[in-house]
């Protein structure tokens, strides 16, 4: 039993499938995440994949300082994604809406919508930051690191059509 | 030592355990050749199985019954289906064969797109629908000169792959296994032909709406079916008569190896092709293949 758990968390470390969620994000933080799939960072090696349904993925990574019209979006794909799942914040923006903090249409930060799990700072942050916040994820996924606390007015997840 | 042999074959070689492993080792292949020609390291050796073991421990997301049985059942017929195709390749003679069994082998070969086609329409969503629209297109498009070909490998072996194997002639052989090369990739889903998955154009197309195990399931149907028709290919291009068994099993298996290479080179030097540019190039250039060897085997040359 215990092999198989721990077969289980190595597959959990060593597989871990993004979904990447746009909440209004300048693009930057985009750009940063896709560029950790060519060939000077190439994340495959750690068998990291960008997956483009929500219903393969482990890690929801969402940029952006979450807007009116992606929130509800953004709760749907929440719930979309099967357990277990960890969400990773890219860059400032979900982390405390940055450059549009006050905006009448932003609702962010993110931890006012979706539990967050891992935090990679900068605006936007380099690709071996994001690669190492997705290794942190994938590390919460194998269970090496306790998920952090959450308060409970967050999504529980439960939604997804 | 007849039912043996037959066990053997259909749990060890090249049945159950093989079909498994070869498949997670052609679906590593396929991508690690894919990242090398891209200039990338690419995803080491076990990364298929660890991929497999992750997703069957999520849990799914809860589905009204009829729905989630469906689609748990239709990955589960493929996986079936695919092992079928695989444990009944005459790599080594089993006194098992019968005449026909290359239509069998090629029904159950046929299955795996059909129930894909059909999983994409009971996921209900529009990509998936979309996926398996394509998909259907797909298996009218290819299927035309694969089966010609293979019609005209098997006319004067009534239909048994394995003496089909040794009586078809030179010219019929290299023509008509010029037109099965050339449906594979359309078979695979991989460039040029990748039309139907599609990958971020249609999300995932047919597969958009699986997840966890039942994901697992048709990745590993996707594997299977490497195997199968790396396979076939392997024991229709080589005539082994009275040869050592340990032979024509290196044969076989560097054959498939050599199919795999060959079509994931293609797939990375290759873009995404449009439906009708698709269509025309098969019922051109495949079926001009295929339609000659069948010609060559009629005029009994
Ligand atoms: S953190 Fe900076 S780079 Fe990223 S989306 Fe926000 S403003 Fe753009």
């Amino acid at each position: 039993m215990s092999m198989l758990k721990s077969l289980m968390n190595t597959a959990r470390r060593r597989s871990p499938w993004l979904f990447h969620a746009n909440a209004g994000s300048c693009n930057g933080c985009d750009i940063e995440l896709v560029t950790c799939l060519t060939p000077r960072y190439d994340v495959e090696q750690l068998g990291i994949r960008l997956e483009a349904s929500p219903r393969h993925a482990d890690i929801i990574v969402v940029s952006g300082p979450v807007t009116r019209t992606t929130c509800e979006a953004l709760e749907t794909v929440y719930g979309q994604v099967p357990n277990p799942k960890v969400v990773v914040a890219l860059g400032s923006c979900p982390a405390t809406c940055n450059v549009f903090a006050g905006s009448p249409t932003v609702v962010g930060p993110l931890d006012r919508i979706l539990p967050v799990d891992v935090y990679v700072p900068g605006c936007p942050p380099r690709p071996d930051a994001i690669i190492a916040g997705i290794a942190e994820a994938a590390a919460i996924l194998a269970g090496d690191k306790p998920r952090p606390v959450h308060n409970s007015s967050q999504t529980s997840g439960e939604g997804g059509r | 030592m007849a039912i043996l042999r037959a066990a053997i074959q259909m749990l060890l070689f090249p049945g159950l355990v093989y079909a498994v492993s070869a498949s997670f080792f052609m679906l590593w292949l396929q991508r690690k050749i894919n990242a090398r020609l891209q200039g990338r390291i690419g995803p080491p050796f076990y990364q298929p199985f660890f991929d497999f073991v992750k997703l069957l421990g999520k849990q799914p997301i809860g589905r009204p019954m009829l729905q989630g049985f469906v689609m748990t059942a239709l990955p589960v017929a493929a996986v079936a289906a695919m092992l079928g195709a695989v444990a009944l390749l005459p790599v080594l003679p089993s006194g098992a064969e019968f005449p026909g069994d290359l239509v069998l082998l090629v029904a159950l070969i046929e299955v795996g797109p059909l129930l894909a086609v059909l999983g994409g329409f009971v996921s209900r969503s529009m990509w998936g629908e979309l996926g398996a629209a394509r998909e259907a297109v797909m298996t009218a498009v290819y299927n035309l000169p694969f089966l010609t070909a293979l019609i005209a490998l098997g006319w004067t072996s009534d239909l048994s792959i394995s003496k089909l194997a040794t009586t078809a002639t030179w010219p019929v052989r290299f023509l008509a296994l010029a037109a099965i090369l050339l449906c594979l990739p359309a078979k695979l889903h991989l460039n040029p032909f990748s039309i139907s998955s599609a990958e971020q154009e249609i999300y995932a197309g047919v597969t958009t709406e699986y997840d966890g195990p039942r994901l697992a399931l048709w990745e590993l149907a996707h594997g299977l079916e490497w195997v199968a028709l790396a396979g076939l290919f392997a024991v229709l291009s080589v005539p082994l008569p009275g040869v050592a068994d340990v032979w024509r099993i290196l044969v076989f298996l560097a054959i498939s190896v050599l199919v795999v290479v060959l079509l994931s080179v293609a797939a990375a030097s290759t873009a995404r092709l449009k439906l009708a540019q698709t269509a025309r190039w098969f019922w051109l250039w495949g079926l001009l293949l295929a339609g000659s060897a069948l010609g060559l085997t009629l005029a009994g040359i």
